[in-house]
């Protein structure tokens, strides 16, 4: 073997670089700006936003999309008939203005889902914070309880109080059954994000300058452990809405005189053979506001963190 | 540059020949280039080792040579020379049949590069009937045995059934060698093959590694960080430095006679390197660094006047009696047993000195860390800060008492909230502690800023836009807001890079002469324990073993443990000329 | 490994008693009559009435009414029917028909999800992928009345490959639709969990050791990358005939399958409450076991637990 030769690089082909030394970019960066800068780039993002906002719009101001009266212009004449001048959806069985219906039922739909996600949002994001933060007994017991809850799967147990508060149906017990037993799932997302992020050294570095515990949980803990929690409130909203409409579907939701997808698509199973379109209408609608719900949760994780998109 | 690395007189034929090879990757800012022109041999039986810092394609090199770059990556230019073949320009197939038989690869993290749900056996045996060294099931069982053997598995039949998760971190780097060597192959590349073991473990596995392939006569290419492990374990060292080779020979040669300023910069920040140093250069360091350039042993020697002045008298900044942590480890699932992590430590920290807490991963020097900064109550014992005792503080005392001490983590990475902005993290104690008014606390912001010389510009920037030495220099410039008397380091440069590690050692030195603050040093690295501390703690399985001046512990080891941490610092019998 | 088994048996315990309890609780603590609340506007005839109160032991105070529900429920005294059937016999008569629907759904879910997601992940980004994720994105917010309905629309009534409802023949040949309506239903859960973890594991460092030791591509996929992928999609599908137990009862509903599913459905429509409460109990029993079963599934998989 030869004695190898001691190589040395001309100096100035390699410009030493000052040890340590990193080029900052003209503008500050921070999760948030390089979620947003990600965001605007996807034409799938404004596609599910602008689907959202026409749903919000429909709910808040029906009249902006439609002048027929979703009740009162029924005529049995009209039943299950296809569309005509005006009525570009055709008719119910009983008559009614499809479109109108349709546009009017958004209203029910996201009130349920927008406050069975608060709901579930508010208390799974208690218990999975205090759970993960503080541990010991208080995350056993609230586990557990999560666990019970988890046990459950919330349509059954919305079921189940649908059906013994028969005579106290309204939006809030509606929201109130779903949201409450939906919040188990969040619950554990948030408890195991907290335990990864409070191993971090700088919740150490927070409590050792003197800050409280529960200061730090507030001030640092949670704002990290935020992403999966807003990825999957917006998801679990059009599952929210998916509940309603199930439940409305089955009969246990808000009476049939409110208008909602779910009680339409539910009347008009019995015209599936001759009026398809009269179920298919609002099903396109529940379907398609899901959807929208569900793509821009998963945009914003993809946005949030570049990671999830290779795991999906 | 091609000329000078190829022999054009010898006959003896280079095993490997890279020539003028090129890497890039596809990354989300378009096309970088990671190795920019690398061309070197490796002879039959030849060790040979690449060092550099993290970045400068050392690993992106070594995985070129035997395709293995990950699906981004692709190599754009030169040749590979192997065998007669050009491994740039073999087919697939191909490939498949050189790795392993012809080229071994040992990787560098052993809890990571075994698959969990197969048992060890099951994987050493596909390397052996993968590249043809058993021909039924029955000579392949007989050649793992063998084979792990080999790698120092002593009770290796009763192993193999086992699963990779009841190895320790030891045993699996053994079974990766075992596979690696498991086809006897000319070359083997060891992408720094111990970086993520125990220092004590470190060393017999790579005095293992080379008698295995002295008796192999197996070429060794060696990827590493560590320029007194390249010296100590190759013939010859590549320093590369952003995708290109700054200087190449004969390792002693090279440590003793660098000649590009690269290599004597990578060379004066080498704490292992420079404590060996330290013991004959003592009286001719007087001699001032230049320029910008960071020279350890100056440093040291400095630091070691300033100390000698120190007040040893008065009240020790830290002061710990019998400290026992006793924690319940769950065994099964429904016992629990005491397993006591700290076990009647004392030490004391004269005010202005660095005491440092050495010891392997689970001796329980964190612990103590964490102890004495309240983050962990002590089982038993006292803590006196100052002349308090800090373990029975309560509310404000024990603000007061946080006050005064200040840590430093590891992981620069971790320990900045990535949602805050530098300026409100620094602001942070001063605000807990409510001290002045939102005026002063930005100028107080202001002071420390340039006490840790970043430039206030960083003040409105996020912890992910800074490098890993401008991090930790925030994390000190937060821990010095508050005027603490104490700072706890744990670790606190053992993940940086070795110049940026040697910068950031300075700048403690600096501080601690400008400011009079006393440290308690937390690392695993006895090297830089050399240059930075005054007094030394060698920990063992929860209890000091060994206990005293820097001095006295490096040259007049007492117990048999701290003189094998000695021996595991890289490259400190290469004796370093002058 | 049996201690693993143990414990996770006695962690079932209080979760058992904490879904009986809050079923019961919601049924029986609201406030006014709950037999009358639970028929809502209609009106129970006497001796149901009794029959009734007798069954949930109203006489009693609300804890011991409970404890002697839970001791009827684990004595297989699972109440009775509105129309008087002990439900334990239309259990055992309505059980192997979900079971069945469940198995043949989870089959092909299952099928699916593996070859999908594997092709996904190996060719992540190509048109193939990008075509999959967004069916998946599709399927996973249609409802699923709705995917029946445009199963049993298209499928059944307009082009006639099927039978828009199933009725008394529960064969094989007979309940396809609403088999694959079901898988394709929990089809993009699947397929993304098995893209996601075939994604990385391939990156994974062992698999990179696996190559670097001479293994073929052919080799190092299924015995490095499918091996290790399949633990989570095997469990998330186990996890799935729970989730098909109970979630199976629109399904059933809309085909008029005589399954457990179907049994509830048609309870809830006509708002027989007392009906609605045993099977919604049983079934998350049911729920509760199969997440054990699941659990200890994966324990033999992973030999990290196994061994542990």
């Amino acid at each position: 073997m030869p004695k190898p030769e001691h190589f040395v690089a001309p100096f100035d082909e390699n410009e030493m670089a000052e040890v340590d030394k990193v080029k900052l970019n003209e503008k500050p960066s921070n999760l948030w700006r390089d979620a947003w800068r990600s965001l605007r780039t996807r034409p799938l993002f404004y596609l599910s936003l602008a689907a959202v906002l026409v749903i919000v719009l429909m709910a808040l101001f029906p009249t902006l999309f439609t002048h027929v009266s979703p009740t009162d212009d029924c005529q049995l004449a009209n039943s299950n008939g296809g569309p005509a001048a005006g009525h570009p959806m055709g008719f119910t069985r009983q008559g009614c203005d499809v479109y109108a219906r349709v546009v009017w039922g958004a209203r029910t739909s996201l009130t349920v889902g927008v406050l069975a996600t608060v709901i579930s949002g508010v208390i799974g994001i208690i218990t999975g914070a205090l759970a993960g933060f503080y541990g010991g007994w208080v995350d056993s017991v609230l586990s557990r309880i999560g666990d019970i809850f988890f046990s459950i799967p919330y349509i059954l147990a919305a079921v189940v109080i649908m059906t013994t508060l028969a005579d106290y149906r309204s939006v809030w017990t509606l929201a109130f059954a779903i949201g409450g037993f939906a919040w188990a799932s969040l619950a554990r997302i948030l408890r195991s994000e907290i335990l990864r992020v409070k191993s971090g050294d700088f919740v150490m570095a927070s409590i050792a300058t003197g800050r409280t515990r529960f200061k730090t949980l507030l001030s640092h803990v949670l704002p990290n452990s935020m992403t999966p929690v807003i990825v999957y409130l917006t998801i679990s909203l059009g599952g929210a809405i998916v509940a309603e409409a199930t439940l409305s579907f089955l009969g246990v939701g808000l009476g049939p005189s409110v208008m909602s997808w779910g009680n339409d698509i539910s009347a008009a199973q019995s015209s599936l053979r001759t009026a398809p379109m009269t179920l298919i209408w609002p099903s396109i609608f529940l379907t398609v506001t899901v959807l929208a719900f569900i793509t821009l949760g998963e945009l914003v994780r993809d946005a949030l963190d570049p990671k999830a998109r290779a795991r999906g | 540059m091609t000329q000078e690395s190829t022999p054009v007189t010898d006959t003896h034929e280079p095993l490997v020949s890279v020539q003028d090879l090129q890497i890039g990757f596809q990354t989300g800012n378009g096309f970088v280039q990671a190795v920019k022109g690398v061309s070197f041999d490796i002879f039959p039986g030849e060790t040979v080792a690449i060092v550099g810092e993290s970045g400068s394609g050392k690993s992106t090199t070594a995985t070129g040579l035997m395709d293995l770059l990950p699906s981004n990556g692709r190599i754009t230019g030169g040749t590979v020379m192997f065998n007669g073949k050009d491994l740039t320009k073999v087919s697939k197939s191909e490939m498949v049949g050189i790795r392993g038989r012809e080229i071994g690869y040992v990787p560098q993290d052993p809890m990571s590069n075994l698959n969990p749900v197969w048992n060890v056996g099951f994987q050493v045996r596909e390397a052996v009937l993968a590249n043809g060294m058993a021909k039924n099931k029955k000579d392949a069982d007989k050649r793992v045995v063998e084979v792990l053997k080999e790698a120092g598995l002593a009770d290796a039949e009763r192993r193999v059934k086992q699963y990779p998760h009841q190895f320790s971190g030891g045993m699996r780097q053994r079974v990766l060698i075992g596979i690696g060597l498991a086809a006897d192959p000319k070359l083997l590349i060891a992408d720094e093959p111990t970086s993520a073991l125990d220092v004590t473990v470190q060393r017999v596995i790579l005095d293992h590694l080379e008698s295995l392939t002295r008796e192999k006569d197996t070429a060794l290419l060696l990827i590493t960080h560590d320029l007194g492990l390249a010296a100590e374990r190759a013939s010859k060292v590549i320093v590369m430095y952003q995708g290109k080779i700054v200087e190449s020979g004969p390792s002693l040669e090279l440590l003793q006679n660098p000649q590009h300023p690269y290599t004597k910069r990578l060379i004066a920040a080498a704490p292992s390197l420079a404590s060996q140093r330290l013991k004959s250069s003592r009286v001719e360091v007087a001699e001032a660094p230049q320029g910008d350039e960071i020279d350890l042993v100056a440093a040291a020697a400095h630091r070691h006047d300033v100390v000698e002045h120190a007040d040893h008298a008065g009240t020790p900044a830290i002061e710990v009696k019998d400290l026992t942590k006793v924690f319940s480890i769950r065994r099964g699932s429904f016992r629990s047993e005491p397993f006591t992590a700290v076990d009647k430590v004392n030490f004391t920290v004269p005010r202005g000195t660095t005491m440092a807490l050495v010891g392997e991963s689970g001796s329980g020097k964190s612990t103590v860390a964490k102890m004495v900064l309240g983050l962990e109550t002590a089982t038993e014992g006292e803590i006196f800060v100052a002349g308090k005792d800090a373990t029975v503080l309560t509310g404000k005392e024990m603000l007061e008492h946080r006050r005064r001490m200040q840590p430093v983590f590891q992981d620069p990475y971790g320990s900045l909230d990535p949602m805050q902005s530098i300026g409100s993290i620094i602001q942070e104690p001063l605000d807990v502690h409510k001290i002045g008014d939102r005026k002063s606390r930005e100028q107080r912001v202001n002071e420390v800023i340039d006490e840790v010389a970043l430039p206030r510009t960083v003040l409105s920037r996020y912890p992910n836009e800074l490098s890993g030495g401008q991090r930790q220099r925030i994390a000190i410039a937060r821990a010095l807001a508050l005027k603490p008397d104490v700072v706890i380091l744990d670790e606190a440069v053992s993940a940086l890079d070795v110049l940026v590690q040697a910068q950031i050692l300075q700048l403690l030195a600096d501080l601690q002469e400008e400011l009079g603050l006393s440290y308690l040093f937390i690392t695993h690295d006895l090297a830089v324990v050399r240059v930075v501390a005054d007094d030394v703690a060698v920990m063992e399985k929860g209890k000091i073993v060994e206990h005293g001046s820097v001095e006295s512990i490096f040259s007049n080891a007492q117990t048999e443990y701290t003189q094998k941490l000695l021996d595991a610092i890289p490259g400190a019998n290469i004796p370093l000329g002058a | 490994m049996l201690m693993y088994v143990v414990r996770r048996i006695l962690q079932a315990v209080p979760v058992v008693l904490g879904t009986t309890f809050l079923i019961y609780f919601m049924v029986f603590a609201m406030p006014g009559d709950p037999i009358l609340a639970m028929f809502g506007d209609k009106t129970p005839n006497p001796a149901v009435y009794e029959a009734l109160q007798q069954q949930y032991h109203l006489d009693q105070p609300f804890l011991v009414q409970y404890a002697l529900y839970m001791k009827d429920l684990f004595s297989g005294d699972l109440g009775t029917t509105f129309s008087g059937q002990s439900v334990a016999d239309v259990l055992a008569r309505t059980f192997p028909v979900t079971l069945k629907l469940a198995a043949m759904a989870i089959s092909l879910e299952f099928v699916l999800s593996v070859v999908v997601g594997l092709v996904s992940g190996l060719r992540k980004g190509k048109l193939f992928d990008n075509v999959m994720l967004v069916v998946g994105l599709i399927l996973l917010s249609v409802p699923i009345f709705v995917l029946c309905f445009v199963a049993q629309y298209f499928v059944a009534i307009k082009w006639g490959w099927a039978s828009p409802t199933v009725g008394a023949d529960t064969s094989v040949g007979n309940m396809w639709l609403p088999a694959v309506v079901l898988a394709l239903s929990l089809f993009t859960t699947g397929m993304r969990l098995m893209r996601g973890t075939v994604i990385d594991t391939r990156s994974r460092d062992f698999v990179r050791t696996a190559y670097a030791k001479g293994l073929p591509g052919r080799r190092v996929i299924p015995v490095h990358v499918l091996r290790n992928s399949l633990i989570p999609v095997v469990t998330n599908s186990a996890a799935n005939f729970g989730v098909l137990m109970v979630g199976a009862t629109v399904t059933e509903g809309i085909f008029n399958i005589p399954g457990v599913g179907n049994t509830l459905y048609q309870a809830i429509i006509r708002g027989e409450g007392p009906t609605v409460v045993s099977f919604v109990t049983v079934m998350v029993l049911a729920y509760v076991v199969i997440n054990i079963l699941v659990d200890l599934l994966y324990a033999i998989l992973d030999p990290r637990i196994r061994y542990a």
